[in-house]
């Protein structure tokens, strides 16, 4: 499935509910983008900074005693290695590029985990551009030390206390400061959500994962994945590393939200599994809401999953039936983090750590020479004061 | 019969005031605040103090399009419990003379399901506006917004181009709602340099008549507003004094009627 460019929908998800003053600027930066993407010296220079400056090719790596575990070939795409710690930065390298071919000086970001908003500042400081993060006064308490990083890098750390003061809020009020600086400013949103053309540009610059791994795979084992497992929050990763395999149609595509403290808790992030079809932050997408339509706070222990709606592709990547949507708990969560800490020495992000939990409490399902995909979307310093907090693990 | 009626009396509205040579005064309300019961008396104290429409705001949890003061006002209407259906018995039982217009976001009124609007038309409604709804985004649901029963108020912007102007124009009815800045809603001290060119742009593609809003605080941006347009809205302003008490906002209404009044 390609969006279709003119509507900027994939099915009946997407769109572009957005007040009337943003659409000029969505109608440029959309020409400025399909402008670039066809441009040899964009795509050149972009190349060039996702090797040099974000170190990609990201290694794709073994994970044996984790393997023997699940009893499956589970091969981790390590996106925790990338310049910043995660996935994110092949977004923030891509738009900031457009945003100086469209000749604005000034970025806004929302951010939850504090990732986004890190990949962010980061290319700001790279290439002198004025940054303004917004980010939840709840977000910024979690996250203590990602907000101090953005201020290291000279950026602009705006608490937001209004609603669940988590990333939805972050999003609405960087959407507001935008609707404000629109002439000046350039928003770059941090995932595959909000009006077109934003899905498909997030998602176009984040295939760039599934691009390598597939390769990867293939140079690897001798075949395809069985398997593709990713988180879902907003879902970036998830399109990023899923995109380059939606057309081999043996390869099952999996999508692991948050359900928080269980599904019938009411406390979970889990759009696609117990949302229904709704509009917010300018796209059409499953959404948690009540039957009036107001949008219902989302839980999940790791900042960056909490988020009420999802990026559109993947509502229609579920209706299809291409990818299927899973959800493991908080607890799980934890156990996945600790998990692959233990068997492999690599401390995932918590948000990575549910498409952990979700393959070992698959264990069983694979032969144990079928190779399967894990996107590390992040690494889990950030995570590690939390976690220590939680009093979780037994030291 | 009726679905005419409801969606004719904007445009009727206007044309009186246009043949009076007199303009419109909008004020803007969230439905529930400062609490349900103020609400109406509200309502009908802003139509007794001389307002011409009224836009009853739909609150709800994301306004992206609202500044403090009205984001303020939708919580505490959601904390009170207000539901679209509430809204419409509140718009019910105040049965002002003024027409309303429904100001809302597109969430809750898909929520309210598909004969929210048939509903709206017979509580006494008579217009709607839905800010995150522009031209062109969704010809499945702005068709059922422009055949229902209620006159589709479309929003031209400061960026809005000409073309595009006409556009919008021509797929609204009732009144065009120019907004006066970049920005959200909320107080402002100045009127932007460019409103009277803004204006004149619009003037050129439509015969509607054109209502200005957003950051319009007291009578005399009212008065500067209403020598250009054939009507102000006055939202932020309004809910702030309404928080305070009714008279409040009812007396801030009347000061407006009477500074537009001399244009």
């Amino acid at each position: 499935m390609t969006v279709q460019r003119e509507s900027g929908r994939f099915g009946i998800f997407g769109g572009r509910y957005v007040p009337e003053t943003l659409i000029p600027a969505l109608d440029e930066l959309e020409a400025a983008f399909d402008t670039a993407m066809e441009d040899v010296a964009f795509r050149t220079e972009l190349d060039r900074l996702l090797a040099d400056y974000v170190g990609r090719p990201s290694p794709l790596s073994e994970a044996p005693r984790y393997s023997q575990l699940v009893g499956a070939r589970v091969l981790l795409k390590r996106e925790d290695l990338n310049h910043t710690g995660a996935h994110k930065i092949n977004n923030t390298v891509g738009q900031a590029l457009l945003a100086m071919r469209m000749g604005k000086k000034r970025i806004i970001a929302e951010t939850g985990a504090g990732q986004h908003g890190v990949a962010t500042a980061t290319v700001c400081a790279r290439f002198g551009l004025e940054c303004v993060v917004y980010m939840g006064e709840e977000d910024m308490r979690r996250q203590a030390l990602n907000v101090y990083r953005m201020r290291l890098m000279g950026a602009e750390v705006v608490p937001v206390s209004s609603g669940t003061r988590t990333l939805k809020d972050a999003t609405t009020e960087a959407i507001r400061d935008w609707v404000t600086t629109v002439r000046t400013s350039h928003y770059i949103i941090g995932s595959v959500v909000g009006p077109a053309p934003y899905p498909r540009m997030v998602r176009d610059f984040q295939a760039v994962i599934g691009r390598e791994a597939r390769q990867q795979v293939l140079d690897r084992t001798g075949r395809l994945p069985k398997t593709v497992v990713a988180c879902v929050g907003g879902g970036s990763n998830a399109i990023g590393i899923f995109h380059a395999f939606v057309g081999d149609a043996d390869v099952e595509l999996v999508g692991v939200e948050a359900a928080g403290e269980g599904l019938d808790t009411g406390r979970h992030s889990a759009s696609l599994a117990r949302g229904t079809p709704g509009v917010l932050h300018g796209t059409m997408s499953y959404l948690l809401q009540d039957a009036a339509g107001q949008v219902h706070p989302a839980h999940s222990v790791s900042a960056g999953l909490d988020y009420p709606g999802v990026g559109p592709e993947h509502a229609f990547l579920k209706d299809s039936g291409r990818a299927m949507y899973e959800a493991v708990t908080d607890a799980q969560a934890l156990h996945g983090f600790e998990t692959l800490a233990q068997l492999e020495g690599v401390i995932p992000a918590l948000e990575s750590a549910h498409a952990v939990a979700w393959i070992t409490a698959q264990a069983g399902r694979w032969r144990s020479d079928d190779p399967v995909l894990l996107c590390v979307s992040g690494r889990g310093d950030k995570d590690v004061a939390q976690v220590m907090e939680m009093g979780i693990l037994g030291t | 019969m009726s679905a005419t009626i409801s969606s004719e009396a904007v445009g009727a509205r206007f044309a009186a005031l246009r043949a009076a040579g007199r303009k419109a005064l909008v004020p803007y309300v969230t439905a529930g605040h400062p609490d349900p019961e103020r609400s109406v008396a509200l309502l009908q104290g802003l139509a007794d103090a001389g307002a011409d429409v009224i836009e009853v705001g739909v609150p709800f949890s994301d306004p992206l399009a609202d500044g403090p003061v009205i984001q303020a006002s939708s919580q505490a209407a959601l904390a009170h419990g207000v539901t679209f259906d509430t809204v419409l018995d509140l718009v019910h039982r105040a049965r002002v003379a003024p027409p309303v217009v429904l100001f809302s976001y597109l969430n809750p009124l898909l929520a309210a399901g598909p004969d929210a609007l048939a509903r709206a038309a017979d509580a006494g409604a008579h217009g709607v506006l839905v800010t995150d709804l522009p031209v062109g985004a969704d010809p499945e649901r702005e068709r059922w917004f422009g055949e229902g029963p209620l006159a589709f108020i479309r929003l031209v912007a400061p960026t809005t181009p000409a073309a595009r102007m006409r556009e919008i124009a021509t797929h609204g009815s009732g009144f065009v709602y120019l907004i006066s800045r970049l920005g959200v809603t909320g107080m402002r001290a100045d009127l932007p340099v460019e409103l009277p060119d803004t204006v004149q742009r619009l003037r050129g593609v439509t015969a509607l008549p054109i209502c200005v809003g957003f950051g319009v605080t007291g009578p005399e941006q009212a008065r500067a507003v209403a020598r250009l347009a054939d009507g102000v809205v006055v939202g932020s302003a309004i809910v702030r004094a309404a928080g305070e008490s009714v008279d409040a906002a009812v007396a801030l209404t009347r000061s407006l009627r009477a500074a537009i009044d001399t244009v």
